[in-house]
């Protein structure tokens, strides 16, 4: 775990004259003009499948935020993604409430249940912690399907619901939902980085390379870890409720296990501790699948075993580690 | 005047018509017709993937003789991995990338029921589902939808209307799983008992899939006195409910689902003899009974087989059903002659009349019509003798609905 968190060095080489920092900055902006077009130049197919990534890029980084930088696994995070999904869901089918503001409600739900879900499982360490939650994930369809709950979730028919439609903008409702989505990114990455580069930062990853030290030092280990399950909780719950919009529907079997072992497939593939490794991870998650199925009807599983079992031995440190590398070769290249 | 008025009318009516024929047929080149599907070729219900695998085999067969009206048939199966959020993505990608005509025999209840909606709102045909639930005849709300094999409802009907005529009083216990599945027998016997299900219903009682046994069920349905029971149950649960009415001594006149009716998953576990006398129904011929050894309709299918599929499983159930549905899609194509509209297809399947499929059994007939989106609403019942399902009596249910 440690070796993923090597400080890098600072950044005095010039790459063409311009400092990495600036190099950075430059990378960032023209993502953003890329996001900002692509939409208007893509079919709406490929748009939903981007908006998806999108979606399922928060998710990540919310379990990114618990599994990479705080160490805590966890096989369960598709029953937060779930639950987010519900609320918008049953929101909008039960309740005038608009679509827009289902999302935070949806987010702070999940904060409040990814808290108290949080702190019994202080107890638990690693691989308890992992099964704990594990738990969580393979009851919520049963959960969903419950009979008394019917009357709000549907049960086994789920809830169809209307997609929001662009409020008066010339552009298609598949886009504005893109850019809708666009705009609960950005502020949730923006939240993250900010949180995660201090002393909050900090202290997290301290419990997850030392606890007995982090301790030591003063932190509230009971403190940190539950409001990390929150946070955490709460960064994967938006992502559903979003996810929620896009589907139009929401049932049981969309929420099986496999949701959570593929988010933490994703994290993986991404790069744990690695905010951006969140987005690859997504587009992993996302598009191999799809990959899987078009190579073969027969054995897709198999296909996509393969292909996850090459990118851990080809990239273990997933694609941001991979990255980092390069850029550490490049950088000694300069130097010289 | 008069004249110019009809003149009118004409030109109106030929600026209707015209251009819908040529240019509404989104899917449909001069030689080549786009047909969707999903399947979960992966996850949890992979086991009915070789449905798609069938059919794939099926259109390549008509492909080789020819296709229809002069056009091949490109059937584009992908992978849902039965998740409704996957099928959600996977029709609009085949929707609006690779532009189907239309989407036929997707699999699953939930995966249904999520592109539904918006597969009505574009007006594209999504026929003949792959599944059993009852909500895929609802013309009037969802007019571009279709169903094709019986419904659970259709079933329960059938056994209500048997039990009226053999037993008219009998007093009937209800066993069903809490959900959709079982809610549509309850419905079911309730349509078919009519206002008599109050009084010969005597008792109901329902399991959740979670539950580990239903022997309490069971006891409590014994103690409430009926002489005849109807189990709702799927195949787990179906097994414990044959062994332990027999355990507890119950001899009812049993009735039991289509869904659990498998020798290897229901009738083995629950134990072989224990079963004898039980009634189920079934509208297909199984690959695997011997009365259809020498039948033309199955040596159709197992041809069919041999030369397309040769390393296929041919006591899979689920080839039979392939080779059906896809000789009924078959059948709208070319009732449609050469017009493979949206519309077009989708008024030429609520528009068959009666049709022979060979791998149903005998007298029972595909049928639908603009109020009626349920294509096969007959069965046969069938008794176990302990050793294999025998049928007997006539084909019930209404083919014409």
């Amino acid at each position: 775990m440690a070796i993923l968190d090597t400080p890098r060095p600072a950044a005095t080489a010039l790459f063409a004259g311009l400092s990495l920092r600036t190099w950075k900055l430059l990378g960032l902006a023209l993502t953003l003009v890329v996001a900002c077009v692509l939409p208007f130049v893509i079919t709406s197919y490929e748009l939903l499948l981007v908006t998806q990534v999108i979606v399922y890029a928060i998710a990540l980084l919310g379990l990114n935020i618990l599994t990479g930088y705080n160490g805590q696994f966890s096989l369960g995070h598709g029953a937060f993604y779930a639950i987010g999904a519900y609320v918008t869901a049953i929101l909008l089918d039960k309740t005038g409430i608009p679509y827009w503001a289902t999302i935070p409600i949806a987010g702070v739900i999940c904060l409040v249940v990814g808290f108290l879900f949080g702190l019994p499982s202080l107890r638990l360490e690693g691989h308890y912690l992992a099964l704990a939650t594990f738990a969580l994930a393979v009851a919520t369809p049963q959960l969903l399907k419950f009979k008394d709950f019917d009357f709000l979730t549907g049960g086994v028919q789920g809830i169809v619901i209307t997609a929001p439609s662009s409020p008066g903008l010339p552009m298609r409702d598949d886009q504005w939902l893109y850019f809708f989505c666009l705009l609960w990114t950005i502020p949730l990455f923006v939240l993250a980085w900010n949180l995660l580069r201090g002393r909050t930062g900090r202290a997290l990853v301290a419990i997850r390379d030392h606890p007995l030290a982090a301790a030591t030092m003063g932190i509230d280990l009971a403190r940190y870890k539950s409001i990390t399950f929150g946070v955490s909780a709460m960064y994967t719950g938006i992502a559903g409720a979003l996810g929620a919009l896009l589907a139009q529907f929401v049932s049981p079997d969309s929420f099986d296990f496999f949701l959570s072992i593929r988010f933490l497939v994703g994290i993986v593939i991404g790069g744990l501790a690695s905010m951006t490794g969140a987005f690859f991870g997504a587009v992993f998650i996302e598009f191999v699948p799809n990959l899987a199925d078009y190579l073969s009807k027969a054995a897709p599983q198999a296909i996509y075993g393969i292909v996850l079992i090459g990118c851990m031995y080809l990239m273990p440190n997933g694609v941001m580690g991979l990255i980092r590398r390069l850029g550490r070769h490049l950088g000694r290249l300069v130097a010289r | 005047m008069r004249f110019a008025t009809t003149m009118l009318a004409a030109a109106s009516l030929l600026a209707l018509v015209g251009p819908a024929f040529a240019a509404d047929a989104p899917g449909v080149a001069a030689t080549e017709i786009k047909i969707g599907n999903t399947m979960p070729y992966s996850g949890p219900a992979s086991a009915y993937g070789v449905i798609g695998k069938g059919e794939a085999a099926f259109f390549k067969m008509v492909n080789d003789k020819g296709g229809v009206a002069g056009h091949k048939i490109d059937f584009i199966s992908v992978d849902d991995g039965y998740n409704p959020a996957k099928t959600v993505e996977q029709v609009r990608k085949l929707v609006e990338q690779d532009n189907v005509a239309f989407l036929f025999n997707t699999l699953g209840t939930p995966t249904n029921s999520a592109i539904q909606k918006y597969l009505n709102v574009k007006k594209i045909p999504q026929l003949f589902v792959a599944t059993g639930a009852d909500k895929w005849g609802e013309y009037k709300q969802f007019r571009w939808t279709m169903g094709w094999q019986p419904s659970y409802r259709t079933e329960a009907e059938i056994y209500a209307h048997y039990i009226l005529r053999e037993k008219p009083n009998a007093k009937i216990a209800v066993l069903y799983q809490n959900d959709d599945f079982g809610k549509d027998y309850v419905a079911g016997l309730k349509d078919g008992l009519g206002n008599k299900y109050s009084k010969m219903v005597v008792k109901e009682a329902s399991y959740e899939v979670t539950d580990p046994t239903i022997d309490s069920q069971v006891v409590s349905l014994q103690a409430s006195g009926a002489d005849t029971l109807v189990t709702a149950a799927t195949p787990k649960f179906a097994a414990q409910t044959i062994r332990k009415v027999y355990d507890i001594g119950w001899k009812p006149l049993h009735f039991m689902t289509n869904v659990s009716i498998s020798v290897g998953s229901v009738m083995v576990p629950a134990g072989m003899e224990k079963g004898v006398g039980i009634i189920s129904a079934t509208y297909g011929k199984d690959p695997t009974d011997p009365t259809w050894a020498n039948d033309a309709g199955m040596n159709e299918w197992r041809a069919f087989m041999k030369k397309y599929i040769p390393d296929a499983d041919l006591k899979d159930a689920n080839y039979v059903y392939a080779y059906g549905v896809a000789l009924t899609m078959l059948h709208v194509l070319e009732q449609c002659k050469g017009d493979f509209s949206r519309e077009n297809v989708m008024k030429q399947a609520a528009d068959i009349k009666n049709l022979d499929i060979p791998t149903l059994l005998p007298g029972i007939k595909v049928s639908t019509s603009p109020t009626n989106y349920h294509p096969i609403r007959q069965m046969q019942l069938e008794k176990w003798d302990g050793k294999t399902w025998v049928l007997f009596g006539k084909v019930m249910g209404n083919a014409g609905g």
